[in-house]
């Protein structure tokens, strides 16, 4: 993705679009000493052991995946799975036990402290679950508090923000103070101050979850029109799979810190590499996500040729209408040639397994 | 030395409030007064300023306030009052913040430190103030007109278990005085064989307290107290005989078993002070007056409850005489 | 036992019946050890009581006392070649040339005018107009009031110099301590070394260090500042440290993002978020600062102090009472006035100031009015200077009779409580604690605090009692380690009745609360001869000074955490057939378990802070030591040791206090530690 001409306030420096970014082994262990561990056989130890032996705690395993310019990057775990740590090590918000950030041209580990705050104040913006709102300044300067870090003149910042705050739908607040608006407004503010200092990358941090479901759903179609306007890079933060499926061109996994998968939203839905994976995937409508390349068999010499004729990246759900309606099953062909058959059965058995209760789901998930 | 112009300032308010009496016409205004004030000053000898402490007893403030009034009124001081516990004022006499101790019970032990000889000679001694000392062994009035043989030590133990409290663990109480003096009463009281306990009052406030109340009240007391005391014209406590004193008797604190001497009360002075020469050295050198002097004025202050500078004031002008003396 | 230190937080708890569980689990078998050490501790004491109790004879010092006797004397003999002293003397000369330019403006003639700068007339005008600019008018008011009863009483000098020197302490309070909290609130390290220190310095009796003082500042309003300083800095650094400190981490953490440098961090964020709790402690240090003004004039300190000192050498109450009175008043309208402004401040940085525009008209108005009224007073002898009139006097000799009233109808009774008191709580428990070898009282209080506090409890009893015993006032220790207890037993009696009654009827909370605000800012020199004449001397009329000041505090803070129980629990417990003695025993007792914690804490604080106040009434042991300390230079060493053995024994003292009280799950908040609370929490509600 690229920037498109509706960007609202063309940089100063003329930077445009994205920056990729490029996380090589990267650990992070809270405790005394921790920089010890990475290397020796107690790094291999369970989370739990760890901490009974050496008092350290694991956040962040060893990781390593990029992130292309433009692209969604989501990241999801259970709760203590080392999110919000990974995400906050990509700024040294927290720092790094072991391994490099690379972000653009910039390596962030290995920048001086002045070198970080020209990065933070310049390429990455992040947004909080909490907001992290200021209660003593109006919303227009709790937006510009980026540009006033930066030391840009107040009337210069007040002008910059007022553009934003119109982007982000809160035009009309700019004089309201942070406790008088709800909290979908106040993370809207929060979004507001991360895109004014027009960052080239955006990190959030399971921005929506202090949201409720409806208020929730604008804001990601809020990201989701954002991103099609100023098309920064994202990482995205959420224990919500739906958001994940939503909002993300690929979907990292955590699990105690460490990766299980990574993958775009029907590989891990289709091909969960865990149980874990598979677990936490399970209460998805699996026909939203999965495509028939997830369903088809391979063909058989005796399969009638009259079925629908579908690509292997059409949806299932979309898929299902056609396919139950013929009495053939649903080829599947891929630039002109055959790769799979997809019987009403294996259609059905995806939609209908959304329809049973939880407890019989458990388990029945299809894997490869 | 401006932070204490307070009481002179007072003083300077309450004399500018005198003439503004005085002067037939009421209309005097502070423009006015402030031209007489500079004209005064003019007029007025060249004494400059004389830090007097003021340690914390009436009897103190009597000699302190009639000695100060008569600086400024006479000569022209600029005196600056400065309240005070004996130690600091002593401290000031090397730093030219205190002048003049005008009444010293005896502090061997500061005088160790800043007399000429043994110390830094930041202080020398100026003479008595007439005053004597009457430390000692005291009951309530009503006790030695009651029991009059509690008066000897010798019959003390007949009475201890009258004076026991719940203070003095079994046996009788002595109430032993504020620390700023130097007592033996617990050298005293064993020496002598008495069934006594010391139990410290920790206040002079809480020492007078203790008499009144054990007047009023009828109670059993004995402690250590001193004359001249406002509180004797109020309290006239009755001293208890002990044996003798006798030079050297209180050489060994440890072993003193005899009464305390009459302490000649004297006058302290900062040796730079003294070598400025300034009018006032010579009428602090020449104040002498008794105990009856001083009892007057302190008993203006603590039972009349005026000011001391107006205690002092009414002194000064009822006796001509002994000031005249006194000026020179 | 270890279950109790789960629970947290009781006070949001909502479920009646599951906040004294734990107490139920831990509580017996606390007590149960705590009584089977003090029966062996007496069982053993039968035996060899009197041996080893490290009494000293009358005269007897030891080699640290000498030590530090000479320290002092080594400083006094350098004072003219010590570069230290030529510098603090020449601050010393500072303060004192300011503070002197300050009264010829406000209090004292400035010669050769027979009147200040300004007089009484303008600097009424001024301060209401203050008063009204930075709070509002119902403050105006009464800073008026305050400032004319100065006058019509006869203290103006007095009143207006107490409030200079405390201006002039709290500005150097802010200008010291906001870096030092600062500090505390930013790093663990900072906060580990200062921490000791302010409480040392909160503990330390200032008679121990008001000589040194002056040897290095010079006498008079010098000196009262710097003791002044030494006194109220740490809350503001502790309370302060502490806002700062909590500020959320979420703010910090997203602005961090934005590339904040640490100063802009500190500026822009940290200290606007710990704004109301800065002032706070800001408050209470100009409360502090004020509890010194009496002290201060020991050394000439100018202000209010003063003529209750020398109303005291008469034994005049009612002249002591005069001043004192003013000093509450003081007290009271500063602690309005500051947390007023506060609030005000903080509405009108949102911009919600209470219409504006007329303001600015009254406050311009207002600000000519003052103008007339400061030149009048520079052209009118009555508008500069107070007439003279006998109304103080005649408010004296009435509070002097009624205190003599009081006095007569309760004096019996006053003797018989002490009586009481003494004979059956003093005397045995001081007899345990102070005759018996020092090994087996030093051995039974490390138990005891063991069963009390578990290890987090012995360790201080270990190190701070080694200090002690180093120190050579074991004896004495435990004489005032006696009373301490009893005093604190007391004060936490009369807190739980009056608390509760408080917390139940508003009423009552109405009448108690002025006298409780008056109880912790008069100065105890103004009732210790009414103490004395319903006690007599001794270590009950120290108890019941220390009741005096320490008992509103923690009354306070029982009725404010039984007043938090929530409503519904009431209901919910009432629904089912409580009787209000089981309301209270069973619901609102046990729910306000950490407001009862930390109310014993702060009264055992109050009362430590009382040690000395007790030897001047004739308690004894090292309240007496500090006096004669004090009061004879050749015992400084004697009360030097006695002021830092009362540290070492307070410090003792709130960390068991505070390890026992975690384990019954009453925690107490960090934040309280060593701080006064709010000594005059507001009185409307
Ligand atoms: N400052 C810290 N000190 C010690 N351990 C920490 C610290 N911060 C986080 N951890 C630990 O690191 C692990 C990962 O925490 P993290 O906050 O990254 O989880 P998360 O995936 O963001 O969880 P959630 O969804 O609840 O936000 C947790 O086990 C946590 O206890
Ligand atoms: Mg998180």
């Amino acid at each position: 993705m690229t920037a498109t001409d509706a960007r609202p306030t063309p940089d100063a420096t003329g930077r445009t679009g994205g920056a990729g970014l490029e996380v090589r082994d990267l650990w992070k262990i809270f405790g005394p000493k921790a920089d010890r561990i990475i290397g020796t056989p107690d790094a291999e130890l369970s989370r739990a052991d760890l901490k009974a032996k050496t008092g350290c705690v694991v956040g962040v395993k060893d990781v390593s995946f990029d992130v292309a310019p433009g692209e969604v990057f989501v990241v999801m775990g259970l709760s203590g799975s080392g999110k919000s740590t990974l995400v906050r090590c990509l700024t040294r918000l927290i720092e790094p036990t072991h391994g490099t950030v690379r972000i653009g041209d910039d390596e962030v580990t290995s920048c001086s402290e002045s070198q970080l705050r020209e990065l933070r104040r310049h390429q990455v913006s992040m947004v909080f679950q909490h907001f992290g709102l200021l209660p003593h300044k109006q919303v227009i300067d709790n937006v510009a508090y980026g540009l006033e870090v930066r030391g840009m003149s107040k009337k210069e910042r007040r002008a910059k923000a007022g553009e934003v705050v119109d982007l982000v739908g809160l035009s009309g607040y700019e004089t309201s103070y942070p406790d008088q608006l709800s909290g979908g407004m106040q993370q809207r503010v929060g979004l507001a101050r991360a895109l004014a200092g027009d960052p080239s990358m955006l990190l959030f941090d399971e921005p929506f979850s202090a949201l409720d479901p409806l208020i929730r759903r604008d804001m990601q179609n809020e990201v989701i029109r954002l991103h099609r306007e100023v098309g920064k890079t994202m990482v995205f933060i959420t224990h919500d799979l739906a958001e994940a499926l939503k909002l993300g061109d690929r979907i990292m996994i955590l699990r105690d810190g460490e990766v299980v998968q990574v993958g775009t939203p029907d590989e891990v839905v289709g091909a969960p590499a865990d149980d874990y994976v598979a677990d936490f995937t399970s209460d998805v409508p699996r026909s939203h996500v999965l495509t028939l390349k997830w369903v088809m068999r391979p063909p058989r010499p005796d399969d009638s040729s009259e079925g629908p004729v579908m690509s292997s990246s059409t949806i299932v759900r979309e898929a299902a209408q056609a396919a139950l309606a013929s009495d053939h099953p649903v080829r599947v062909v891929d630039d002109g040639e055959l790769v799979g058959i997809v019987d009403d059965d294996a259609i059905l058995r995806v939609v209908v397994a959304e329809q049973a209760p939880p407890s019989a789901r458990q388990g029945s998930g299809e894997r490869r | 030395m401006r932070t204490s112009l307070k009481r002179s300032g007072r003083l300077a308010a309450a004399a500018a409030c005198a003439t503004l009496a005085l002067s037939a016409c009421g209309s005097s205004s502070i423009d006015e007064q402030t031209s007489e004030n500079k004209e005064n000053a003019a007029a007025s000898g060249d004494c400059g300023e004389l830090n007097m402490a003021v340690n914390p007893w009436v009897g103190y403030q009597a000699d302190a306030y009639v000695v100060g009034t008569l600086a400024k009124e006479k000569f022209g001081c600029t005196v600056n009052y400065k309240d005070l516990k004996e130690d600091v004022s002593w401290q000031g006499f090397g730093t030219g913040e205190v002048d003049l101790v005008i009444e010293d019970w005896g502090h061997p032990d500061l005088e160790k430190k800043f007399f000429e000889g043994e110390g830094d000679g930041s202080a020398q001694d100026l003479g008595p103030t007439g005053n004597e000392g009457i430390i000692g062994w005291y009951v309530p009035p009503w006790l030695a007109e009651k029991y009059p043989d509690i008066l000897d030590h010798e019959n003390l133990d007949k009475y201890a278990q009258q004076f026991k409290t719940s203070e003095s663990g079994g046996k009788g109480q002595f109430l032993g005085a504020d620390p700023s003096y130097v007592q033996f009463d617990e050298a005293i009281v064993s020496n002598l064989d008495l069934d006594f306990k010391v139990v410290f009052s920790g206040s002079e406030a809480a020492s007078i307290e203790a008499f009144e109340k054990a007047e009023k009240d009828k109670e059993f007391l004995i402690g250590y107290f001193y004359e001249p005391q406002w509180l004797f014209a109020e309290v006239p406590l009755k001293k208890v005989e002990l044996p003798d004193y006798e030079d050297g008797c209180q050489d060994d604190p440890a072993e003193v078993a005899c009464d305390y001497p009459v302490t000649t009360l004297k006058k302290v002075a900062s040796t730079s002070w003294v070598e400025e020469g300034g009018p006032a050295v010579d009428l602090v050198k020449n104040f002498e007056w008794t105990n009856d002097d001083q009892n007057e004025v302190a008993k203006y202050i603590a039972k009349d409850k005026m000011e001391p500078e107006a205690a002092a004031q009414k002194w000064i002008e009822e006796n001509p005489d002994k000031v005249e003396a006194w000026l020179g | 036992m270890s279950t109790a230190t789960d629970t947290t937080t009781p006070a949001v708890d909502t479920t009646p019946a599951a906040s004294p569980e734990p107490e139920a689990r831990s509580g017996p078998s606390r007590w149960v050890l705590v009584v089977a050490v003090v029966v062996g501790w007496v069982l053993l004491w039968l035996v060899v009581r009197g041996q080893d109790t490290l009494q000293l004879a009358g005269r007897e010092r030891t080699d640290v006392m000498r030590w530090l006797g000479e320290f002092r004397d080594g400083v006094i003999a350098s004072r003219d070649t010590n570069a230290l002293v030529a510098f603090t003397g020449a601050v010393g000369e500072g303060i004192r040339t300011l503070f002197g330019e300050l009264q010829q403006v406000f209090s004292l003639p400035a010669f050769p005018r027979p009147v200040p700068q300004i007089g009484w007339l303008g600097v009424v005008a001024l301060a209401t107009w203050a008063g009204t600019a930075v709070a509002n008018l119902r403050i105006a008011v009464l800073v008026a009031v305050t400032f004319v009863s100065y006058g019509v009483l006869g203290y103006w000098e007095q009143g207006i110099d107490l409030l200079l020197v405390t201006g002039l302490s709290v500005a150097a309070v802010v200008v010291i301590g906001m870096p030092l909290a600062v500090a505390v609130g930013t790093s663990r390290r900072a906060r580990a070394v200062i921490t000791p220190v302010l409480d040392a310095m909160q503990t330390m009796p200032t008679f121990v260090y008001l000589l040194p003082v002056v040897l290095f500042f010079g006498i008079g309003v010098s000196s009262a500042i710097v003791c002044t300083l030494v006194y109220a800095l740490p809350p503001l650094i502790r309370i302060g440290g502490y806002g700062i400190s909590a500020v959320s981490t979420s703010a910090i953490e997203a602005t961090d993002s934005t590339g904040q440098t640490s100063w802009q961090r500190l500026r822009k964020v940290q200290l606007p978020l710990a704004r109301t709790t800065i002032v706070v402690g800001l408050n209470q240090s100009t409360m502090a600062a004020l509890s010194m003004a009496i002290i201060a004039s020991y050394v000439d300190g100018p202000g209010l102090g003063e003529p209750v000192l020398s109303a005291l050498i008469r034994n005049d109450v009612g002249a002591s009472l005069v001043p004192g009175l003013l000093i509450v008043l003081t007290a009271i309208m500063l602690d309005r006035a500051t947390t007023a402004a506060s609030e005000r401040a903080e509405l009108a940085a949102r911009g919600r100031g209470l219409r504006g525009r007329a303001r600015t008209v009254v406050l311009g108005v207002g600000g000519v009015v003052v103008l007339v009224c400061v030149y009048l007073s520079r052209t009118y002898l009555p508008l500069a200077a107070w007439p003279e009139t006998s109304l103080g006097r005649d408010l004296a000799d009435t509070l002097d009779s009624a205190t003599d009233a009081v006095v007569g109808v309760l004096g019996g009774a006053g003797e018989a409580l002490r009586n009481a008191i003494s004979y059956g709580l003093l005397n045995p428990m001081q007899s345990l604690l102070a005759e018996s070898p020092w090994w087996l009282a030093a051995s039974a209080l490390v138990l005891v605090s063991a069963a009390l506090g578990g290890l987090r409890a012995v360790v201080p009893t270990v190190v701070f009692g080694t200090g002690i015993l180093l120190l050579g006032l074991w004896h004495s220790t435990m004489l005032t380690l006696t009373m301490v207890l009893v005093a604190t037993v007391l004060v936490m009696v009369i807190a739980l009745v009056l608390g509760v009654w408080m917390a139940r009827s508003r009423r009552v909370d109405l009448l108690l609360r002025p006298l409780l605000d008056a109880g912790q800012t008069i100065p105890a020199f103004c009732y210790l001869i009414p103490v004395l004449a319903l006690f007599g001397f001794g270590r009950f009329a120290a108890i019941a000074a220390a009741i005096v000041y320490a008992a509103p505090a923690a009354i306070k803070l029982v009725a404010d955490g039984v007043r938090a129980v929530p409503e519904t629990t009431l209901e919910a417990s009432r629904s089912t057939g409580t009787t209000s003695w089981q309301e209270i025993t069973q619901v609102q007792l046990p729910m306000a378990r950490g407001s009862l914690a930390l109310a014993a804490n702060q009264g055992l604080l109050y009362v430590l802070a009382m040690i000395v106040i007790g030897g001047l009434v004739g308690a004894q042991a090292l309240g007496y030591d500090v006096v004669l300390g004090f009061s004879r230079s050749e015992e400084w060493g004697l009360g030097a040791a006695a002021g830092i053995t009362i540290v070492l024994l307070g410090l003792m003292l709130d960390r068991v206090a505070r390890a026992a009280a975690d384990r019954t799950g009453g925690r107490v908040d960090a934040r309280s530690r060593f701080t006064l609370p709010r000594r005059l929490s507001p009185t409307r509600t």
